[in-house]
């Protein structure tokens, strides 16, 4: 039966803005839907309110609503397009949810809007953890396996200690019933640990309940993929093991794929319970993933959990297998059934069928625990990761040291030189899971620990410990053998050493290893990734490569371009460079050109299989992608490697390559360094005649203290060449200093650090341009709504600038045009400007695609990335522009006076991390850039836009209600007037002391309340966190004081994420927001898609 | 669960070297794994990424040389229930990359050491998937494994690859069945009596059948129709085996006295084979076979497609778009492979027979088929309404 002929229109969720545990895999999921979806000639209309993704380009949907993703502004987009169904599965948890509240507000029954790909039934069978046991028990009562972990309720602690038995014994879990975010609950090994935790948890449950669960932590734990069609076919696509036992979430463990340590009849066990409960669930047409824990001891079989959508393990068993879930998953929902679907890998063969590994895929999370240096780094059930990467390799410890690698992260890859530490110190560390366990699992080894300490102290299978003795073994071999021979090197490629890793065992540079082993003819082979295992000829060059035999790389006639992508997101470098690249390699495609993809992060679109012609699934260190150029080149003419796309990370590849022999396109290197290089870069601006702060670089205390002392605390103090503000701090004072460099030495060891003079106060932009040697096009100018010293990818911005006037813009284009100049820019340039007292300084300037790439473009309609694209493959900008790929006339700096403003707001992972005692993370914005994604909201005038961005970031802007307002001395002059219009507007306020006073003198009327620190009144008057905490609090307005911090404000803000509550740390914030509140409350907010923004500023530039 | 014992594994610079080579000639080095000697068989690979217990002990794999496509074998150590048969059949082994340690619960002893202990020859070490890609690409051909003292000149080891016997025409199955009737009884009730003529049969088989409530009789496999029916049988079932099924004229002959008779009959694999020939159906060989657990194969009558477990180098050649006549009446393909159209199972329409190419048994694979047991149970059943419902069912 092939596709249903009654829908015509399909309406699309997408998963929003970046959160840890919500990423990047939910564009790749979504694009594929929607391209399939159209490509179906459905009409398609999306809503994401998340502008660094490929799914919300124009191109991809019919309808493009980059708006938030809220019950009431969905309705309104439903209510304009009237769309026939609802495909809820592809967006997470997000899309879900958002789906289920219209369903729930009968808004879907109201509008006539069908839900497909899963029904309200089946997500709560799915998601509720009471329902959801209720399917396991009815599996086992259908099949004879799969069980829920054993529990029991308790009201008392005699019940909880009978409970133990119940149970079989210690540890137990404990959880206490209705606390708020699992307060409470805890393990419990032995009777004492038993009476502290749920005595405790007895006394915080409003019902004196706990449930006492059988722990099953350090049992084997193992995902599948699955996915079933209307005519009840499913199949398993794909099968994953975790290589840390169970108690570590799935999204912060090692996993590989296929499963490496079940016999077949355990691994059918699990099948035939995966395919009993997407039956059971009622997941008829679409995909879901099923986590299960298996006892080491005997096999018992836990079913832990099913996600009745599209999945983060969804994307990575997609990548791993090459069986697209997504783009199937849309195809099912709209009537198909597997056995009419092909495989796209060989086209022959139907996707009915369960795809086949002859390699085996290796995926590790990357942290960014650096950024929140008080946050508890122990990982737990929550997911804490803020990326991964995956690689393949033909055996584990292949893979294993190709993802380690892919990293790209100090520390990261096995090292076996240096001090190797205490055996049974090490152990104990390893016992508790963190990031980088791995690494002293591996110093354990080195300690002397054997295959059975390390089980014991990790519970790691020891199939995966022995493989780490193997690759101890052969380091070793490495350090011991007189000769670094041909067959011992090969041995050691094979189990995927790198360069460098064999240099520095052996006392060898990196590139003295690489000759040698390219003279003795050593080079990795690339394989296909099938999903047949060679069963079937493939017909998608999607490769990885390992020292084997044979290599199907196919010759080609065509030029091709080399694209570097960012490998895995992290904080600083996300999806916004991973959709430069992909906008890349659909631009020259279509200029002609063979586009040839690298990366290593399964999250992505660069990474689908049919975004480039040929896709290179390997690390991005210099090793791996000279082994593609040399493949490459021996395949056909290479036009060159496009590096100023994906980032730093190939950024930071450019000289090397060149070195190397290996043609750069665009922007050269060496102007890459000169705008890196601060002295070189203070050249290029003095020679423009630009002002910069007054700045130094230094290499030691001593030099940055003359620095310091030169130009005055308080100072901006960074390390060069690293991306995010990585360590970048406003210095006060010069014992400061000397403990910003102690604390950054290892960031500093390598490259210098930068001291800037701090402008307080300053206004800051960012540009976005394109320069091909005679032109400059002026991409776009993004004011910044917080003030200059909060990092830009944490600063919400506006485009067009809402303040700057005629002059400004003209001396940012003069000034950006001279440095595009100076530098010898071909392509991108992203340039921070501050205006501080009408003087523009120059902040920095980096030669690439910016993260904001992807909103500029979006706000201006016009496809920066592509052009950059063209441009460093040798197209002018006259030319692109009498093509039509850039506006024939103007530019971003010379929008329609009507051109509607977009607001672009970051999003912060605060409630993803708590310290050691289970406390918040401080939310006070910094030079360091800490948010993981961005939203846009785009509307006529700047008020609307915000309270957009700001919905689609954090939740609605209240429009009523109590706003507790308390801020930091030299913000008190600011405050009056966007508090006056607050209570205007209706609010009341509430302030502290201080605050209260100012507001006084002001007449302003303001409610006082006590301060965190004054505690409890006599009469039992509650303090502002009590407050926030019982929900009476709509909206915080909350600027820090000083530098460390004071505790009061730091116990408001953790409260506030904790409620949800909107909070804002500067004063500029409070200023747009009331704007946003203030349009708002005053008129109705419409939406509009991309394509109506776009015709509306095309039909202004004519 | 036992840490690992502690082990040695042997340096890999002290491993034997061995080498494969192939009848056209390819060569590939790699280290001996499990016994050192010689072996020859035809080349085939299987891309189970479970169950390589099972399949070795599969005797279908009979002088056969096996190549893995997942590249870690032996992970999970040997057991001693997931054994199909009493010993190990493949002729040779061919893995990337052995485990060096097996891990699991059930495990009694390691991959590498019954190998030795059975005297298979094996190599590892080897690019198992350019391999693959060739016998894709030139078809299954006859192999040799040389390790020790075996390794020669690369001619000579050519000659003596082409000195061995091609599967095409081999006649097989009497090397791997049972010499003795065996009775495997029922789990719980007994409701039916299945004389089982076993070509290669591997233990799951009978298994699936006795939980189903089947004394099973397992025969010889030369046994003649008064063998079958000496033991009162209510429905006859035919074993999958090794072998070219053109050479089984003998249990053609006697199946055809099954059909005549009307006894409900199940074929699976060679017994599929059997009943296409014993219909007036040819056989062919595959050019390089179906040897995996991820088979979608498409039950023609409801449309459901079930991932199935394969094994098998020959197939029948049976018109798929029309219902044939045949010396038993009407008779249909019943199931087709979706990768390429090979037919992989047979229906009777006027006589209750029926069979299929692949494995519902499973062990190792999934068992979406096992339904395929129930509807041999349905025919037994004897209620000819019921199981003409059935048959119109089927075809509907």
């Amino acid at each position: 039966m092939p596709k249903r002929t009654d829908i015509k229109s399909v309406l699309v969720i997408g998963s929003g803005p970046i959160v840890i545990g919500q990423a990047a895999e939910f564009d790749y999921s979504g694009t594929q839907a929607c391209r399939v979806l159209r490509a179906e000639g459905l009409r398609v209309v999306l809503v994401n309110s998340n502008p660094a993704t490929i799914m919300t380009d124009p191109e991809i949907a019919d309808a493009t609503y980059v708006e938030p993703i809220t019950p009431e502004m969905v309705e309104k987009i439903i209510a304009k397009e009237r769309p026939d169904v609802l495909l809820p599965t592809l967006g997470g948890q997000t899309a879900l949810n958002t789906a289920i509240s219209l369903h729930q507000a009968g808004t879907l029954d109201k509008y006539g809007v069908e839900l497909i790909g899963a029904n309200v039934e089946a997500i709560n069978k799915g998601e509720d953890r009471e329902l959801f046991k209720h399917v396991v028990e009815a599996v086992k009562a259908k099949i004879g396996y799969g069980e829920s972990a054993r529990s029991v309720i308790c009201h008392s602690m005699e019940d909880v200690l009978a409970g133990v038995e119940t149970l079989g014994g210690y540890p137990v879990v404990v959880r206490p019933s209705f606390t708020m975010g699992g307060a409470g609950s805890g393990f419990a090994h032995d009777e004492e640990d038993l009476r502290r935790i749920a005595g405790q948890g007895l006394a915080l449950s409003p019902t004196t309940e706990v449930l006492l669960e059988e722990s099953i932590l350090g049992w084997k734990e193992y995902e599948l993929e699955l996915m079933r069609d209307k005519n009840d076919n499913v199949v398993v696509v794909c099968s994953i093991e975790n290589f840390d036992p169970m108690g570590v979430h799935t999204g912060d463990s090692i996993t590989v794929a296929p499963a490496m340590t079940l016999t077949d009849r355990e691994y059918q066990i699990l099948r035939d319970i995966g395919i009993a409960v997407i039956r059971e669930v009622g997941v008829d047409t679409g995909g879901c993933n099923i986590q299960f824990a298996v006892n080491p001891e005997d096999g018992r079989v836990i079913v832990i959990e099913m996600n009745p959508r599209v999945s983060r393990s969804s994307a990575l068993a997609s990548k791993a297998t090459g069986f697209p879930i997504a783009k199937i998953a849309a195809k099912l929902a709209v009537g198909y059934t597997l056995d009419e679907i092909p495989n796209d890998i060989t086209e022959q063969t139907p996707a009915s069928f369960e795809p086949a590994l002859d390699y085996v895929v290796v995926k590790v999370p990357r942290f960014a625990f650096e950024k929140f240096p008080s946050a508890d780094a122990t990982l737990t059930t929550t997911m804490k990761s803020v990326g991964e990467a995956m690689a393949m390799g033909r055996n584990f410890p292949e893979a294993l040291n190709k993802a380690l690698r892919s990293l790209e992260k100090k520390g990261s890859q096995f090292t076996w030189v240096g001090e190797v530490g205490d055996k049974a110190e090490l152990l104990v560390k390893a016992q508790v899971p963190t990031d980088g366990r791995i690494n002293t699992v591996m110093q354990a080894i080195r300690a002397g620990a054997t295959p059975e300490e390390v089980f014991e102290s990790t519970k790691i299978d020891p199939w995966f410990v022995d493989q780490l003795f193997l690759l101890d073994e052969i380091a070793r071999e490495l350090a011991a053998a007189e000769l670094l021979d041909p067959e011992l090197l090969r041995h050691a490629k094979r189990h995927g050493f790198s360069d460098q890793q064999i240099g520095e065992i052996r006392g060898l540079k990196p590139d003295v290893v690489r000759e040698v082993r390219h003279a003795l003819g050593i080079r990795p082979v690339f394989k296909t990734v099938d999903t047949c295992a060679a069963e079937f000829a493939a017909r998608t060059p999607y490769f990885y490569s390992s020292y084997d035999e044979e290599s199907e790389v196919a010759p080609r006639t065509k030029p091709a371009v080399i694209i570097l992508g960012s490998g895995p997101n992290r904080i600083g470098q996300g999806i916004e460079f991973d959709y430069s690249c992909v906008h890349a390699s659909f631009a020259l495609a279509e200029a002609g050109y063979e586009t040839v993809m690298v990366n290593c992060n399964p999250e992505t679109v660069s990474t689908d299989y049919d975004t480039s012609d040929r896709l290179y699934f390997e690390p991005l260190t210099l090793e791996d992608v000279l082994e593609i150029v040399h493949a490459e080149q021996a395949a056909g003419p290479v036009a060159g490697v496009l590096v100023q796309l994906g980032g730093q990370t190939p950024l930071g590849l450019a000289q090397a390559l060149k070195e190397n022999g290996v043609p750069i396109v665009g922007t050269q290197p060496e102007a890459i360094d000169l705008a890196e290089e601060r002295g070189a870069f203070g050249r290029v601006l003095r020679e423009a005649g630009l002002p910069a702060p007054k700045h130094g670089t230094a290499f030691s205390f001593a030099e940055a203290k003359a620095i310091a002392d030169e130009i005055g605390y308080p100072v901006l103090a960074r390390p060069s060449y690293v991306l995010g503000g990585r360590g970048m701090e406003i210095v006060y004072d010069e014992a400061s200093l000397a403990s910003y460099l102690e604390r950054h030495a290892g960031l500093i060891s390598e490259h210098p650090v930068l001291i800037d003079r701090f402008l307080d106060d300053a206004v800051e932009i960012d540009v976005d341009a394109l320069y091909d040697g005679q032109e400059l096009y002026l991409g776009g100018v993004m004011e910044h709504i917080e003030e200059a010293g909060i990092h830009s990818g944490d600063s919400a911005c506006a485009l067009p600038p809402i303040t700057l006037g005629g002059f400004d813009s003209k001396r940012l284009r003069a000034s950006t045009e001279a440095i595009a100049a100076g530098v010898g820019v071909r392509g991108l340039i992203n340039i921070q400007f501050a205006l501080a007292g009408d003087i523009l300084y120059v902040l920095e300037a980096n030669p690439r695609a910016s993260r904001t790439v992807p909103f500029t473009s979006k706000a201006t309609a016009v496809p920066l990335a592509k052009a950059a694209a063209r441009i460093s493959l040798g197209s002018t900008i006259a030319e692109l522009r009498a093509e039509g790929l850039l506006p024939a006339e103007g530019d971003g700096g010379t929008l329609p006076a009507d051109c509607p403003i977009s607001v672009k707001e970051a999003v912060m992972p605060w409630s993803r991390f708590r310290d050691i005692h289970g406390r918040g993370v401080d939310t006070v914005l910094g030079p360091e850039m800490r948010s993981t994604g961005e939203v846009m909201g785009i509307d006529k005038v700047f008020g609307t836009a915000y309270a957009k961005a700001q919905a689609g970031a954090y939740g609605a802007l209240p429009t009523k209600g109590k706003v507790f307002v308390s801020v930091a001395n030299r913000d008190k002059r600011n405050l009056v007037f966007p508090a006056r219009a607050l209570v205007e507007l209706g609010f009341e306020v509430l302030a502290t002391g201080g605050t209260a006073e100012v507001l006084q003198r002001a007449g302003i009327p303001s409610t006082l309340v006590r301060k965190h620190s004054d505690g409890e009144g006599p009469n039992g008057e509650r303090t502002v966190v009590q407050l926030i905490h019982d929900g009476e609090v709509d909206l915080i307005i909350n600027t820090p004081y000083g530098t460390g911090g004071r505790m009061d404000g730091y116990e408001i803000r953790t409260a506030a994420v904790s409620r949800g509550v909107p909070c804002l740390t500067t004063v500029q914030a409070m200023g747009a927001a009331v704007q946003g509140i203030d349009a708002l409350v005053r008129g109705e907010v419409g939406v509009m898609s991309l394509q109506e923004h776009a015709a509306l500023i095309n039909a202004g530039r004519k | 669960m036992t840490a690992p014992a502690p082990t040695e594994p042997r340096p890999w610079r002290e491993r034997v070297p061995a080498v494969l080579v192939l009848e056209d000639g390819r060569t590939f080095r790699g280290q001996a794994y499990g016994a050192v000697g010689e072996t020859f068989g035809e080349a085939v690979f299987n891309t189970g990424m479970s169950g390589y217990q099972e399949t070795l002990t599969d005797p279908s794999y009979h002088r056969q040389v096996v190549v893995m496509t997942a590249p870690q074998i032996g992970n999970t150590g040997w057991n001693d229930e997931d054994d199909e048969s009493q010993q190990i059949w493949v002729s040779g082994y061919v893995v990337r990359d052995p485990a060096r340690i097996p891990s699991n619960w059930r495990s009694n002893r390691s991959l590498d050491a019954e190998l030795a202990a059975q005297g298979v020859v094996g190599i590892s070490g080897v690019d198992t998937r350019a391999l693959t890609r060739h016998l894709r690409e030139r078809g299954a051909m006859r192999v040799g494994i040389f390790s020790g003292a075996a390794v020669a000149e690369p001619a000579e080891l050519l000659q003596r690859v082409l000195r061995a016997p091609e599967m095409k025409g081999a006649d097989l199955c009497a090397e791997v069945a049972t010499n003795e009737p065996y009775v495997v009884p029922a789990v719980g009730e007994k409701k039916f009596t299945v004389a089982a003529v076993d070509l290669g049969i591997k233990a799951m088989t009978p298994q699936r059948m006795a939980e189903r409530g089947i004394e099973v009789h397992v025969l010889p496999a030369n046994s003649t129709a008064e063998d079958i029916y000496a033991v009162d049988p209510d429905g006859v079932f035919f074993s999958n085996g090794p072998g070219d099924p053109a050479t089984a004229d003998h249990q053609v002959a006697v199946l055809r006295e099954v059909l005549a008779r009307k006894t409900p009959f199940f074929g699976i694999c060679f017994g599929n084979q059997i009943l296409g020939r014993a219909l007036g159906f040819g056989t062919y060989k595959l050019k390089y076979g179906h040897r995996g657990i991820n088979q979608p194969v498409q039950d023609r009558g409801t449309g459901k497609v079930e991932v199935t477990a394969h094994n098998h180098g020959f197939a029948v050649e049976a018109p798929l778009d029309k219902v044939s006549d045949t010396p038993f009446g009407r008779a249909e393909v019943s199931h087709v492979c979706l990768n390429d159209d090979v037919v992989e199972g047979l229906q009777c329409l006027d006589t209750p027979a029926f069979s299929v190419q692949y494995h519902p048994e499973a062990a190792a694979g999934p068992h979406d088929a096992a339904y395929l047991f129930d509807r041999f149970v349905e025919l037994m059943r004897g209620d000819n309404k019921h199981s003409a419902e059935l048959m119109e069912g089927q075809r509907a």
